[in-house]
């Protein structure tokens, strides 16, 4: 069980988290790993074990259900469900395992979600931009008064992305 | 050439900004050597042997005679003087001081240049034909599609922490002189039956520790979704590439695992998602780019000329280097001029500040004003009038830039090595040197025709030794340096890897062994033809036992056949 930080960026602003994170370590299984109190993300397997449970546990009990997906994890296998969840996460084990920024676009573009996407773990100011670009709309970080400055690194792009569907080309023939 | 707009010059400004800031950042120590890493690496920024090395994007090997300029006072202002084209088209600064590098980048930014993505795990620099646009073969003019392909891949949110690097070439026809089928993705162009422009798209290409040539990912892609096309490989590869060794993190070994049809299969299904969609090149975008590469005001011009055939018959000299160091143009009375970085004495691709302010005035007074850099690790001027040939040979020989040897043995391909890189097990520009010095006889290297000789200094193979004639690659055994030899390599269209021909060779005793290779090539060879091809006809045996010391059997062979 970790706690993601006190504190994060989401929708531009910083913000307290009142999130917790979920995590299996040693001998937790999917099935019987316990469920602490307050809003929570838990992982793929969780989810996928125990849906009707969670489900139950934000109805009746008013907790907020978050999942979070790991790197490895197929976002098509929560497409059916992203409307029961409050908070999409996504970890980033290492700052240089780019398979996130996919995740995210994915999510976004093909997927429809439109909700709370936060990403979490190794990633610091200097990926915000690109975090941004890609969809996320939350980010744990350290030091996130000083990280929030990096979201406009670059105050243009070449490229379609989540927050952008129209490349600069398309846009600059439409504005001219 | 492609002129920034405000945008570009935005983009670039604000990359100098966030570099400085985190450079500064890591000086001041809140940024570890580990955090720093990945980002100076996309800014082209090594820690190396003695400094760090910095390389500068020279995108598909164009610049103006302005840039080459600034880059020639770059060189000397931050660095000593001296600086290294490499084999991607790129320059090479090897003792930039770190806290300073922010100032390079400024510098370049001034004149529309940058270092962005030139190392990392994301879309390097794109490469293509130094003949781009004047070469008689070509099906399309590349460059527009490299600069588009420029565009796109700067800053790609999506994949800027790919498994592995990610090295793409365009090549314009048939000829394929980029080289398409060592990089990770190729481009071809090609027309249809219909007469449209397209792409022959390869992937799965890479030198390196796993050598592989690029298979066809797609005989014709339609230009207009060259875009889409690519999010989609590349949306595969970042999700699915291996990231748990980085030996097998590149995407040939994906395509290798998965095999061509199935990975093609999933390209499809991938892009089935994005084809059409907004990231649909547009004609309009296409003319907009085409435009900057429109063909310069040429002058109408006979075919032959005559002051130019009348110095070739005056001067030997002249003649030699005419012979291999002017190329054709598809403009009639036009030529295009290689000037050698490879003179005898001189580490290949390296050029000093004033040489490259000489030629940069060179291509201003003959041409106009534009140089490309080349994956052989030379400078072409691309529009030359061919009444001014003799002239510019004589500026360009005066400056050690005339060497007639293009393409001929001496016309080395070598990586920094051991001298400059971290990862290197030998020095491969003392063994290049040894080389010209072997082979200093002109006459005699004319002789031997065109022979690719390649050297790398380990197995990441910067030197492209798989695809040399003549490959040689580093090695270490316990404490020495030898050099494996590899024989059979090709290049473009006729692609080919090399093979090993026997344990590596001391590092001394390798020109010797080259002498003894080229020897044997001398006795077999057919009138006209080139020593890949009677390699290709007599296969390595005897080349092999050459290169041993065991050279009998060759002259013995020749004496029965012409018994």
């Amino acid at each position: 069980m970790a706690n993601l930080s006190t504190k994060l960026i989401r929708d531009r602003v910083i913000v307290e988290d009142t999130w917790q994170v979920l995590t299996l370590i040693a001998d937790d299984t999917p099935e019987t790993v316990g469920l602490p109190a307050g809003p929570l993300l838990v992982p793929l397997p969780v989810w996928q074990a125990r849906k009707s449970e969670l489900v139950r546990r934000k109805r009746e009990q008013g907790e907020p259900l978050g999942i979070w997906l790991d790197t490895q994890d197929d976002p098509a296998d929560i497409d059916a469900n992203l409307d029961d969840f409050s908070v999409v996460g996504v970890r980033f084990p290492l700052a240089s395992d780019g398979r996130g920024y996919s995740i995210a676009t994915l999510l976004r573009t093909r997927y429809g979600y439109r909700g709370e996407l936060r990403a979490f773990g190794s990633i610091g100011r200097d990926h915000l931009h690109y975090l941004w670009r890609v969809g996320f709309d939350s980010f744990a970080v350290k030091q996130p008064e000083l990280a929030i400055a990096s979201l406009d690194d670059f105050s243009e792009a070449y490229q379609a992305a989540a927050n952008q569907p129209l490349p600069l080309f398309l846009r600059r023939a439409l504005s001219a | 050439m492609y002129r920034y707009n405000d945008i570009d010059r935005l983009l670039v400004r604000q990359r100098v900004t966030q570099f400085r800031d985190q450079t500064r950042r890591h000086l001041a120590g809140e940024l570890s050597v580990d955090e720093f890493r990945p980002l100076r690496l996309q800014n082209g920024l090594y820690i190396q042997r003695h400094a760090p090395m910095l390389r500068l994007a020279i995108p598909y090997g164009l610049l103006s005679s302005k840039q080459l300029r600034t880059l020639a006072s770059v060189t000397r202002t931050f660095d000593r003087g001296s600086a290294h084209f490499s084999t991607r088209q790129n320059l090479q600064l090897n003792w930039p001081e770190l806290a300073r590098v922010p100032d390079i980048l400024e510098e370049l930014a001034n004149v529309e240049m940058h270092a962005i993505q030139t190392s990392g795990n994301c879309i390097r620099n794109i490469t293509t034909d130094p003949l781009a646009g004047v070469a008689l073969q070509e099906v399309s003019d590349p460059r527009p599609w490299a600069e588009i392909l420029r565009q796109w891949s700067t800053f790609h949110p999506e994949f800027a922490y790919l498994p592995r690097k990610f090295k793409i070439a365009v090549s314009g026809g048939p000829d394929d002189a980029a080289n398409v089928r060592i990089h990770d993705l190729g481009l071809q162009l090609v027309k249809n039956a219909e007469g449209e422009v397209g792409f022959r798209v390869w992937v799965g290409g890479g030198l390196g520790r796993t050598p592989i040539l690029a298979k066809v990912l797609r005989e014709f892609l339609p230009w207009p979704h060259l875009l889409t096309y690519f999010d989609a490989v590349l949306r595969l590869y970042n999700l699915h590439g291996r990231r748990d060794d980085m030996y097998k993190a590149r995407i040939k070994i994906l395509v290798q695992s998965l095999g061509i049809e199935e990975f093609a299969h999933q390209v499809e299904a991938e892009w089935a998602h994005l084809k059409d969609g907004p990231a649909t090149l547009t004609e309009a975008e296409v003319a907009r780019v085409a435009a900057h590469f429109a063909p310069p005001e040429y002058e109408t011009l006979p075919k032959l000329d005559a002051g130019f055939e009348s110095a070739k018959r005056h001067d030997a000299e002249f003649a030699a280097w005419a012979a291999r160091n002017v190329h054709e143009h598809r403009v009639p009375g036009y030529a295009a001029v290689t000037l050698s970085l490879k003179a005898t004495g001189h580490a290949p691709g390296d050029a000093t500040s004033e040489q490259m302010e000489i030629v940069a005035d060179l291509a201003e007074r003959f041409g106009f004003a534009e140089i490309r850099t080349t994956v052989q690790q030379n400078l072409v001027l691309p529009d030359i009038r061919k009444r001014d040939l003799f002239s510019l040979w004589q500026a360009a020989r005066a400056a050690g830039l005339a060497t007639p040897n293009v393409g001929l043995l001496t016309d080395i391909v070598a990586c920094p090595g051991g001298d400059y890189c971290s990862l290197a097990n030998a020095k491969s520009l003392p063994l290049a040197a040894a080389l010209q010095q072997r082979f200093s006889d002109r006459a005699q290297v004319a002789d031997l025709g065109e022979i690719k000789l390649n050297i790398s200094g380990c197995v990441n193979a910067c030197g492209h030794h798989h695809v040399g004639h003549i490959g040689l690659l580093g090695v270490d055994k316990q404490g020495e340096e030898h050099y494996q030899i590899t024989l059979g390599g090709a290049w473009g269209i006729e692609a080919a890897l090399g093979k090993v021909i026997g344990p590596a060779v001391l590092a001394e005793e390798v020109p010797q062994a080259i002498e003894w290779i080229v020897d044997n090539y001398r006795v077999y060879r057919r009138p006209h033809e080139r020593f890949i091809d009677t390699l290709k006809r007599i296969g390595t045996e005897s080349f092999r036992d050459a290169a041993y010391g065991n050279a009998e059997s060759g002259q013995d062979a020749k004496e029965i056949s012409n018994g």
